[in-house]
């Protein structure tokens, strides 16, 4: 096995960032000439020219300050001694960095520091990884001529609210590096320095606990920290770590790289990688943090069998699992058909291990039926954009923000959910971009520290078509769309035919207005702005697509970026916002039953023909089942075994009672993940399932950027995913033998050619590549459709707004619409096995305060929720972040059952479900649902596993 | 004929009892029926004879004072009456002769004291408005030029000259850029700025909007400092005022030219009167240093080009605009042309401001105009220029009141402010006194200021009780090596102005003996 760690330390810090100038200067620091971006500092300047500066305040993730004093220069000419820090480089000048006068006072600020600093170095858990020791070394401090029984700060009661890391205020040297990383980098302005003078010291909101300030728990402030004054616990714990491999961060779809930090086989802490392109060195609370699960006490690290779901689970060895697995679909494929079972993909397993899923079960059940996650969540995306585009995926990449002057924000909450990107975001609107909100909920966004949308349009669930309608018809009405963009880029025959549909009456802001919800003046003001860009970008989540009129919504989105020419350059486009890590990834990879890798339909010759070849089998030309098929199928006897890889369709997937139904009618399911997820309670084989940290591989984020996962430590269940699928194929009777996963990398590059130019010797030497990577894009592309749409020119789709089927009515008056929290992810399976549950311990109902009053609701009471599929419990929250007759609510708790209450309405194009809009009513309750109660009644029987001891007596 | 009587509304005779003088007065007009009318000027600046109730009479206006509530009817009795012969023992003459003012060269003070503050006419006829009039005939750059070419530099301290700023902020193209008044003076011993804001606001007013109109601004703030509410308040009438008589607006004095202002009150930080850390707190946020470059001339208030004047300068500029360049450079003394006013404050006889042409030397000041100490006791140390001016002994009094002159000798003009104490002054105390000043009014952004302050306050403390002395000497001396070199902005660079000044002018209040036995053995 080939072992890849330590590709590469984490860079040196040149103490302030880059600067990018057309000109350049030239200057001398201590005798060497070195020529530099103008604008960019003395301090920089040094460090590109090998002399590295004394600093404590400057760090090159934050712009400069100028406090700690260490860095002072003298430059011939000038008066004084000013911070290299904050004094640009000029041409010609002659920087002296070390001289008699600096020394001494360099020495003379350090004696200061440590004069009020805690000489407990060898017990301090910064040991050996504390800035402030190093330039104490570095300026040669060897006395503090002032005694330590001065006024001081040491002693003070440490902050430990926080779960994840200490805030020791007595070792603070009050550089502003959290305050400013909380600012610049998060975003979230939640620290700030409290009174002045020798007094000044780091607050959390208003000198309160981190836990109970604004702080988002993202760990910037920590990574800026250059002593043991915020710290995590596990380094406190622990110690410093001794080995660190870079991977990529296994929740959302931002895709941050990461160093994972080791002792050994012990993960000690994950800290952002500066280098990552995604996220240039910042986190969230998630990936920074919430990586505990990995080694979780319910973590199942053995293969476990049973006869029936109620009969307790038995672990056993691979083979026999294995062994089980693979009879089982063999008997059940004799019995019913070759087209009786099938599996499902995961978009948080690696490219590699998805592609071997939906490449054994092509090959191996010799049927298409392989379908993914991605199913109910971006589907439509894909359909969407290949149909207007050409490509199944976001045009940009996440830099691209940092050039858009007006961001549109629909059905995503980005603080949420994708919080690294949403700092980004916010950092460009503090720059002065213009935002406008399309959402039912008043987000996060809508109003954060500097940043304020200019609309928010707070339209009614379900009416995205009718509002992207209403822009576009308003655009094109005040004749300001570009004539140029659509004449030279697009399809003039559809532009026409939609020309003419988009200006029809019914679809103005004033006949839409009422059905949106929002008032005409609004709309028009919205999209004058949008039209008037001059870089306007999109980003979207499941907001848009999660509805009947999923796929119609991204073509609408697609419409306007191509009305208003904002396509094919930096600073515009159409961004989906994806949900999971490898969502991008496991759609690439052929997870769809109608298409191979690289979205080519099952049915063209070519493309099949060559996977024919390469794989040896012959391959079926007809598209197998979407998942919502295989429920229908299971329920009528069809479909009785499937092999479920990380992904817990129970809980995730809409109307539960349906899919419960379903996989209780079939003979044989294998559920392969870390966890006993509520999946696994109808299960009959479960193989342990191996971590992010526990294999090697690559995940594509939202920007279609393939990163490297790198293994840290070896699978606690013995064998990856990958291994595990290969020995499922092999006992299957089609054998798979790769050594390691870039051989399946190999095979990906070989059969698709937008995946031509990627290796992994090609990702370590670039970092990472979005693809299409190729002869004509050897380093990938960041930025799609430049100079010309990919499927030649952009298509333009007619949009009807045709209104969903489900109604609001006497019976059910509100509209439910569900989304995320920043603490949880998806499911919860990794998040609730981490402290992350200090800040959302259940999912709660969100209603307006008139909807509240009306059925006597009051904060925190219980309510039943129920809707046409069915009815659970939650307690409510009285907020006004929604509208009157909405409420809303997250589903990262299975206890929670909000899918038991969602509906079976789908997008008509993709049969992604309709998740974000079910009509429902909400009343106070004292007790669980029906439901609730027979669930974990349900699940005491079908979760046990017997105790080995147990058995062998 | 009605008689105009005054007592001024300014914060200093305030403090000596003038709102009760004044209620006597008003007293007395109602209930003896007389014909006469209360006006609440500014201060003429002879502090020790506020409460100075003046009568106007033909020959002029005559004075008394100290004035107190009690005095009131006997001094009306025979000054209305009487008017130049009136014998009342508190009688000081005609006010313009008495020769503490007599001997000086008002001219950014031509009108404190003697207009009514709140009247744009009497503004106006004593000379006001003239200065804008003639800028709003005249090219940015011709207004500019008039300005640097009368050599008016920073009345703040640091002396820069003004011109030459507004010539930088002119040349920088931008949508908005800002005038920004710097009234945030909290230099102990002065109080200039606050008697124009309260005696002659118009001046200031004026001042600005021609700032504006010869860099290109057209809006401006006077930030002033927290505990001024009485000159906060009088601005905020002032600029309504101004306002509604078209002084600010969108048509400048009828002209197409844009100018308007507010005022700020600080939220009481010393180092808010620090231009950079005035901008921060103008903008809504902490006091805190900014960095230079960039100069705020260049990225100042929102980023945007800004001029910070101190408010002396600005209430200087319309004198200029109105008498012409020449007029002005043609006080003072090689590099400092024109005026300054100088306030004389602590242990004193006659506190009050004196506005002269620089030249002047402290031993003038502090004995002819001054008369010695209050306490009658010798003068051993004068400080000037606020907190973190020098102390400066008897020695250096005969030094020219001149920014060369004093930075010559390690000292500074600074404000203006000077500050008088006597012989039973310790200087090693005073030392202490300016780390502490320091320690507690440092914005606490960069190490030496923030640390080294209190460092420094306990090493002196060391000193005064005796231990180590000749090591803790070298000790402060490095430590204000540190400070002067290595703090971000003036408050940590200049402390030990006052520290080393004391420690260098008089050694002997540092060479201390142990206060207590060492412990019996």
């Amino acid at each position: 096995m080939t072992v890849h760690t330590d590709i590469d330390r984490s860079p040196i810090d040149r103490g302030t960032p880059e600067k990018a100038a057309a000109q350049s200067v030239t200057l001398e620091i201590d005798g060497i000439s070195v020529t530099v971006p103008a604008g960019t500092s003395i301090m920089r300047a040094s460090s590109l020219a090998g002399i590295q500066v004394p600093k404590l305040c400057a760090t090159d993730s934050l712009e400069p300050f100028g406090s700690c004093r260490l860095c002072l220069v003298e430059i011939a000419g000038r008066r004084g001694t000013p911070a290299s820090c904050t004094t640009p480089a000029e041409n010609g000048m002659k920087v002296s960095t070390q001289t008699d006068k600096l020394a001494k006072l360099r020495r003379g600020v350090m004696e200061l520091y440590i004069s009020d600093h805690p000489l407990d170095c060898l017990t301090c858990a910064a040991n050996g990884d504390c800035e402030l020791q190093d330039m104490a070394g570095a300026v040669g401090l060897r006395e503090v001529r002032y005694g330590y029984d001065g006024e001081n700060h040491l002693g003070q009661t440490k902050d430990e609210s926080n779960p994840y890391f200490t805030f020791d205020p007595s070792k603070c040297i009050v550089c502003s590096r959290c305050v400013r990383a909380c600012e610049e980098v998060q975003g979230t302005f939640a620290l700030t320095i409290d009174e002045r003078g020798f007094a000044s010291h780091v607050s959390a909101g208003m000198n309160e606990d981190f836990l109970d300030s604004e702080c988002v728990s993202c760990g910037a402030c920590v990574q800026a920290c250059p002593t043991a004054t915020l710290m995590e616990k596990t380094v406190i714990q622990h110690g410093t770590p001794e080995r660190s491999v870079i991977t990529t961060c296994a929740y959302c779809g931002v895709g941050c790289s990461f160093e994972a930090e080791l002792q050994g086989d012990r993960v000690v802490r994950m800290t952002p990688y500066k280098d990552g392109k995604a996220n240039h060195g910042h986190s969230c609370v998630k990936g920074r943090f919430a990586w505990g699960y990995a080694t979780h006490k319910e973590r199942i690290t053995k293969p476990m069998i049973r006869e029936k779901i109620t009969d307790p689970w038995r672990e056993v060895s691979w083979e026999e699992a294995i062994n089980r697995a693979a009879s089982e679909f063999k008997r059940i494929q004799q019995k019913y058909g070759r087209g009786s079972v099938g599996g499902i993909t995961s978009s948080r397993c690696t490219n590699e291990e998805t592609f071997l899923v939906q490449k054994m079960i092509r090959a191996a059940f010799g049927n298409n039926n392989v379908d993914t996650c991605a199913r109910v969540c971006h589907s439509p995306t894909g359909y969407g954009l290949n149909t207007t585009f050409g490509t199944s995926a976001g045009t940009q990449d996440f830099d691209s923000v940092n050039e858009a002057d007006v961001i549109l924000v629909i059905g995503a909450n980005p603080t949420d959910a994708h919080p690294v990107f949403a700092s980004r975001m916010k950092h460009r609107l503090r720059e002065g971009a213009k935002l406008i909100v399309i959402d039912p909920r008043r987000i996060d966004l809508v109003r954060t520290p500097h940043v304020e949308a200019q609309y928010h349009l707070a339209l009614m669930p379900g009416t995205n078509v009718a509002i992207l309608n209403a822009l576009a018809h308003t655009i094109v009405t005040e004749d300001l769309h570009n004539k140029k963009f659509v004449e030279d880029r697009c399809d003039l025959a559809d532009f026409r035919i939609w020309l003419d549909f988009i200006k029809r009456p019914e679809n103005s802001p004033e006949a839409l207005s009422k059905t949106i919800g929002v008032p005409a003046s609004e709309i028009r003001a919205a999209a004058r702005m949008f039209a008037r860009g001059p870089n306007s970008a999109i980003y979207y989540g499941l907001g848009v697509t999660e509805h009947s009129q999923g796929s119609t919504a991204v073509i609408g989105m697609a419409n306007l970026a191509m009305l208003t020419g904002n396509i094919g350059r930096n600073g515009v486009g159409v961004n989906p916002l994806r949900g999971q890590n490898n969502v991008q990834g496991s759609c690439d990879m052929g997870s769809f039953p109608h298409e191979l890798s690289g979205y080519r339909h099952i049915s063209l010759d070519g493309p099949r023909t060559m996977f024919e070849k390469d794989w040896g089998v012959h391959l079926d030309p007809e598209p197998g089942l979407r998942i919502p098929n295989m429920f229908d199928a299971a329920i009528d006897g069809r479909f009785l075994g499937l092999y479920v890889q990380g992904e817990d369709i129970v809980q995730s997937d809409p109307n539960t009672k349906h899919v419960q139904k379903a996989l209780a009618s079939m003979e044989c399911v294998v559920v392969h993940d870390l966890f006993l997820n509520e999946t696994a309670a109808y299960a009959h084989v479960f193989l342990p399932g191996s971590s992010f940290l526990e294999k090697d591989g690559t995940f594509t984020n939202a920007e279609r950027r393939i990163s490297r996962v790198r293994k840290a430590i070896a699978p606690m269940a013995g064998l990856a995913d990958w291994e595990a699928t290969m020995a499922l194929s092999t006992a299957l009777g089609y054998p798979m033998n790769y050594k390691h996963p870039s051989e399946i990398m190999d095979e990906i590059a070989r059969l698709t050619p937008t995946f031509a130019g990627v290796s992994y010797d090609r990702i370590d030497e670039l970092g990472s590549i979005q693809w299409p990577c190729n002869e004509k894009a050897p380093e990938g592309t960041p930025i799609m459709h430049m100079g010309g749409f990919v499927r030649g020119k952009g298509k333009f789709e007619l949009t009807e707004y045709i209104p969903t089927d489900e109604r609001t009515g006497a019976r059910f008056p509100l509209i439910l619409t569900t989304g995320r929290i920043l603490s949880q992810y998806n499911v919860g399976a990794q998040t609730r096995r981490t402290e992350n549950s200090v800040w959302h311990e259940e999912d709660m109902l969100e209603i307006h305060p008139h909807d509240a009053e009306d059925r006597g609701i009051r904060d925190g009471d219980r309510v039943a929720l129920m809707s046409r599929s069915g009815e659970t419990s939650l307690h409510a929250r009285v907020s006004e972040r929604m509208q009157p007759g909405v409420v809303y609510t997250t589903f990262h708790h299975p206890g929670s059952g909000a899918n038991v209450v969602t509906t079976d309405n789908t997008d008509w194009a993709t049969g992604c479900p309709e998740y974000k809009v079910t009509a429902v009513q909400v009343r106070p309750t004292n007790r669980w649902s029906q439901w609730q109660e027979d669930y974990e009644e349900f699940k005491a029987v079908t979760m046990r596993i017997s105790d080995p001891k147990v058995a062998a007596e | 004929m009605t008689t105009r009587i005054y007592v001024p509304s300014d914060s200093a005779a305030l403090s000596m009892g003038a709102e009760a003088v004044a209620h006597a007065v008003s007293a007395e007009i109602v209930s003896g029926k007389l014909d006469a009318k209360l006006v609440r000027n500014g201060s003429r600046g002879l502090l020790w004879l506020e409460p100075l109730l003046e009568i106007e009479t033909p020959e002029g206006r005559i004075g008394y004072g100290p004035v107190r509530a009690s005095d009131v009817k006997a001094i009306l009795d025979s000054g209305l009456t009487a008017g130049t012969s009136s014998d009342h023992p508190l009688k000081l003459g005609l006010v313009e002769a008495i020769p503490y003012l007599a001997n000086q060269q008002r001219l950014t003070f031509a009108r404190c004291g003697i207009t009514d503050p709140l009247s744009l006419e009497d503004y106006e006829n004593h000379g006001g408005l003239k200065g804008l009039r003639r800028a709003l005939d005249m090219a940015p750059t011709d207004i500019v030029k008039e300005v640097t070419d009368s050599g008016l530099r920073g009345r703040g301290g640091a002396g820069f000259p003004t011109g030459i700023k507004w010539k930088t902020v002119l040349g920088c193209e931008a949508d908005q850029k800002y005038i920004v008044c710097n009234a945030d003076e909290g230099d102990s011993g002065t109080y200039s700025d606050r008697m124009i804001m309260e005696g002659d606001p118009f001046a200031l007013i004026e001042g600005m909007a021609i700032a504006g109109l010869a860099v290109g601004a057209t809006k401006g703030y006077v930030y002033i400092r927290s505990e001024y509410p009485h000159a906060f308040h009088q601005m905020i009438r002032a600029i309504e005022i101004a306002r509604d008589k078209n002084l600010l607006g969108v048509m400048v004095l009828g002209s197409n030219r844009i100018f308007d202002m507010e005022a700020r009150l600080g939220a009481g930080a010393y180092i808010c009167g620090e231009e950079t850390s005035l901008l921060e707190s103008l903008e809504g946020k902490r006091g805190q240093i900014r960095f230079k470059p960039p100069l705020p001339a260049i990225e100042g208030l929102f980023g945007k080009p800004t001029v910070v004047n101190n408010l002396i300068s600005l209430a200087t500029v319309p004198v200029i605009l109105a008498e012409g360049a020449n007029h002005y450079k043609d006080f003072g003394m090689g590099r400092s042309r024109g005026t300054m006013p100088i306030q004389l404050a602590g242990n004193i006889k006659h506190g009050g401001l004196i506005e002269r042409a620089f030249g002047l030397t402290l031993r003038e000041l502090i004995y002819d105009y001054g008369g010695g100490t209050y306490s009658g006791r010798p003068v051993r140390a004068v400080q000037v220029g606020g907190p973190l001016g020098a102390y400066w002994p008897e020695s250096l009094f005969d030094v020219p009141f001149d920014y060369e002159a004093f930075a010559a000798k390690g000292g500074m003009v600074g404000h203006g402010g000077i500050v008088v104490f006597d012989d039973t002054i310790d200087l090693a105390k005073q030392a202490r006194f300016a780390f502490h000043f320091c320690a507690i009014e440092s914005c606490g952004k960069c190490t030496p200021c923030r640390i080294g302050s209190t460092r420094g306050a306990e090493t002196v403390d060391k000193i005064i009780r005796g231990e180590r002395v000749v090591e803790n000497i070298d000790l402060v001396r490095d430590l204000c090596e540190t400070l002067r070199d290595g703090s971000l902005c003036a408050l940590g660079g200049l402390t030990p102005m006052p520290v080393m000044s004391a420690m260098d002018h008089f050694p002997e209040d540092f060479d201390r003996k142990p206060t207590h036995a060492v412990a019996a053995e």
